[in-house]
């Protein structure tokens, strides 16, 4: 599956990727916009806050909140009466909406979010890996990665679209490396109005809270019927994966760009070596390739775009045929000792036909910069598990000894 | 005779809480929408699949009622369905002194347009009576228990509307469920005025204070007439209006006679003293808002 780009030169600006979503979100015309600022989001809320001061958001409220607790609380009011929202955090931000995270899901709200990906304390260090996000994994929102600039400002718009698909109304997390996507500037299109307009309808939920209708929203469920609840928000996971190609392909057919769908492939067709990852570490992976290849390692890569809904089918497609599978992480489940991307690919491969050995490397940590060479590094140790089988499951790639 | 509160809720045979919301929604009319936080007033009142509420209602969390409210607010404002319709946030004195005194100072800070019930039955009643930020001296509760070595909760009520005051509200009123007619008076006046409000209704609670249910209404004026829960309005900061106790005056002892919650000051060495303070409390306060 090749990656499709319309990049038409004429049309791109060159501008901070904080820029590019901010923009995303105005394109999209959301009615209630709440956030709260927190390094690396933080641009991205002042961007949409000189939006608003220069009349460029219409009909909408932008709530400058005293927490993250309340950014995401203030969205459950009024995605509740029925409007779009939007708000972005990372990061203890992120922790702090921990309750609230659950209670939007259940309570089927489309609100989207982007999380500018950053470690979590202690010891406190802002820079990026994605332990934020992937610590919120179970709490039932859509979890979406991106590449690059471009397919963070992008994604934005395919989230609202499948968050608030009929069959899904469920929440979604647009995630993109801290600093190292919502800080760096590179050229790219900016979503056109229009086009945004023929893509993404206006948001018009079936059940709001209204006075000419009054209904109860939030109630009271015991244990006669809790777990349907529980179920309806798996089967809209379910439901969300079709949606999110979906998304994918009809963002093609308005705007020509292309990214795969739930997960995407890189010279994967004859691979024996397949790296699996997510987020900006994407570039790095692709450049190794290149190089590696050329020297006649077959290695591939597959890009995870939705780690929630989890893509079982879509990964298994992908390797079923690879002699060894690497899944990279930027998080860790201490006491596993494992990556949640490891972790759950391999667990996904039992009780399955496919036989293929999977090994789980961990990297960029706290920002920890991530040169090829580490990547170099993982694939000669996945060419040794072709030869001699897996020596260490899983582990930390780029750990300083000397550190210790 | 129907109300938009509906009858066969799961509150205790005379809660409070059920008669202070009853009270709100015929002040505020059908056209509202009522946030709840987590408590007694949302457990019992919306048992999947029932409902008790004739009006728009939310439930989130314990601790954002204010947030929400907020939220409520800025997405009807957006959509432009602001004009008429009133957004109401009513909690308990947990939800509202305690864990969400945050995203209400919050909303009052950025000047929501809404108004605040706090239904004050001075503890946690839905977790089974642990001290709140709204118990009174000397209560005991289940965290603050009477003992050999303890008269109960050691801390007098946070005063709330004088902190709510403080955020610059334009109108704040203490009322009690034994005032059924002044409640609705002034949660009407809050609905009225273009801000953010506050309301602090006391709320004797039958089983978490010890009493019969046939008397909540009796010791909810009680405590007016002791002093203990003075009623009163402040507009931009200033008392405009207190409900004067003349002379209905009571000792405090009429009051916390009558609860399971003071019995260890009739019963317990060095109650006597105790309850010299209590009295002194309820003097303060005939004092300062002028109630004699
Ligand atoms: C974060 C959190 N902590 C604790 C609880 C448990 N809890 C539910 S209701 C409640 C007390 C409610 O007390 P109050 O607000 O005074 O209302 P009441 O039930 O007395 O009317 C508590 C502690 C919770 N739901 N959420
Ligand atoms: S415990 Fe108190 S507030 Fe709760 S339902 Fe019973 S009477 Fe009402």
């Amino acid at each position: 599956m090749a990656v499709i780009r319309d990049l038409n030169k004429d049309k791109m600006d060159v501008v901070e990727g904080s820029y590019a979503v901010a923009h995303s979100v105005k394109v999209c015309k959301p009615n209630v916009i709440s956030a709260y600022p927190i390094t690396p989001q933080t641009h991205i809320v002042e961007d949409l806050s000189q939006f608003m001061a220069d009349g460029e958001i219409p009909n909408c409220e932008y709530i400058m909140v005293e927490s993250e607790f309340s950014a995401l609380s203030a969205l459950v009011g009024s995605a509740a009466v029925g409007a779009r929202c939007y708000s972005a955090t990372t990061s203890q931000g992120l922790e702090l909406m921990h309750e609230i995270l659950f209670n939007v899901s259940g309570m089927r709200l489309p609100i989207v979010m982007t999380i500018a990906n950053r470690a979590v304390s202690a010891p406190i260090n802002i820079w990026n890996d994605q332990q934020d996000s992937i610590s919120q994994r179970d709490t039932g929102w859509i979890q979406l990665y991106a590449e690059d600039l471009q397919e963070a400002s992008d994604m934005t718009a395919q989230a609202y679209k499948i968050a608030e698909d009929k069959d899904v109304m469920l929440p979604a997390m647009v995630c993109m490396d801290g600093f190292i996507l919502s800080h760096v500037y590179e050229p790219l299109v900016l979503l056109e109005q229009d086009l945004v307009d023929e893509y993404l309808p206006p948001y018009n939920p079936e059940l709001t809270l209204d006075s000419k209708n009054p209904m109860t929203f939030g109630a009271f469920a015991d244990p006669e019927s809790y777990t349907e609840f529980r179920y309806l928000q798996q089967k809209a996971m379910n439901n969300a994966l079709a949606k999110i190609e979906e998304a994918a392909s009809d963002f093609q057919k308005v705007f020509g760009r292309y990214y795969g769908g739930l997960v995407d492939e890189y010279e994967t067709e004859d691979a024996e070596i397949i790296l699996m990852a997510m987020g900006s570490v994407i570039g790095t992976i692709k450049d190794t390739i290149d190089a590696l290849r050329a020297k006649g390692v077959k290695v591939g890569l597959l890009k995870v775009r939705s780690f929630r809904p989890f893509p079982v089918e879509a990964i298994h497609n992908v390797i079923k045929n690879a002699k060894v599978v690497v899944a990279i992480d930027k998080n860790i489940s201490l006491g596993l000792n494992e990556g949640a991307l490891f972790t759950e690919t391999k667990a996904s491969l039992y009780n399955t036909s496919i036989d293929v050995p999977v090994i789980g490397r961990m990297i960029g940590h706290g920002g920890r910069d991530i040169p090829v060479s580490t990547i170099e590094k993982i694939v000669d140790e996945a060419a040794n598990v072709m030869k001699s089988g897996i020596s260490v499951e899983s582990q930390y790639a780029d750990l300083k000894e000397e550190l210790l | 005779m129907s109300f938009l509160f509906e009858a066969g809720h799961r509150g205790c045979a005379g809660c409070c809480d059920a008669m202070v919301a009853k009270f709100v929604l015929m002040a505020a009319g059908e056209d509202c929408i009522v946030i709840s936080p987590t408590g007694c007033l949302e457990v019992m009142t919306t048992p999947y699949p029932e409902s008790s509420w004739g009006v728009p209602w939310i439930h989130s969390l314990f601790e954002n009622a204010g947030s929400v409210a907020s939220g409520v607010e800025a997405g009807l404002k957006a959509l432009g369905k602001f004009e008429k319709t009133k957004v109401i946030a009513m909690g308990g004195d947990g939800a509202t002194l305690d864990i969400g005194m945050r995203g209400i100072s919050g909303a009052f800070e950025r000047g929501h347009d809404m108004t605040y019930v706090c239904i004050d039955n001075e503890a946690y009643m839905n977790t089974g009576v642990q001290r709140s930020g709204a118990t009174p001296f000397d209560a005991s509760t289940t965290t603050s228990p009477a003992g050999s070595e303890s008269f109960g909760n050691p801390r007098p009520k946070k005063d709330m509307p004088a902190i709510m005051a403080a955020h610059g509200s334009p109108y704040i009123a203490t009322c009690s469920l034994g005032y059924p007619k002044d409640l609705i008076k002034k949660v009407k006046k809050a609905l009225e005025v273009e801000g953010p409000t506050y309301i602090h209704a006391h709320a004797p609670c039958t089983t978490g204070w010890g009493f019969d249910t046939s008397k909540t209404v009796e010791i909810a004026k009680l405590a007016v007439q002791t002093g203990l829960w003075p009623l009163y309005e402040m507009e931009d900061g200033e008392i405009t209006s207190v409900k004067k106790i003349g002379k209905q005056k009571k000792p405090v002892e009429d009051y916390l006679k009558m609860q399971r919650r003071f019995k260890h000051l009739f019963t317990k060495e060095g109650g006597d003293e105790e309850l010299k303070k209590i009295q002194a409390l309820a003097d303060e306060n005939i004092v300062k808002f002028g109630l004699e």
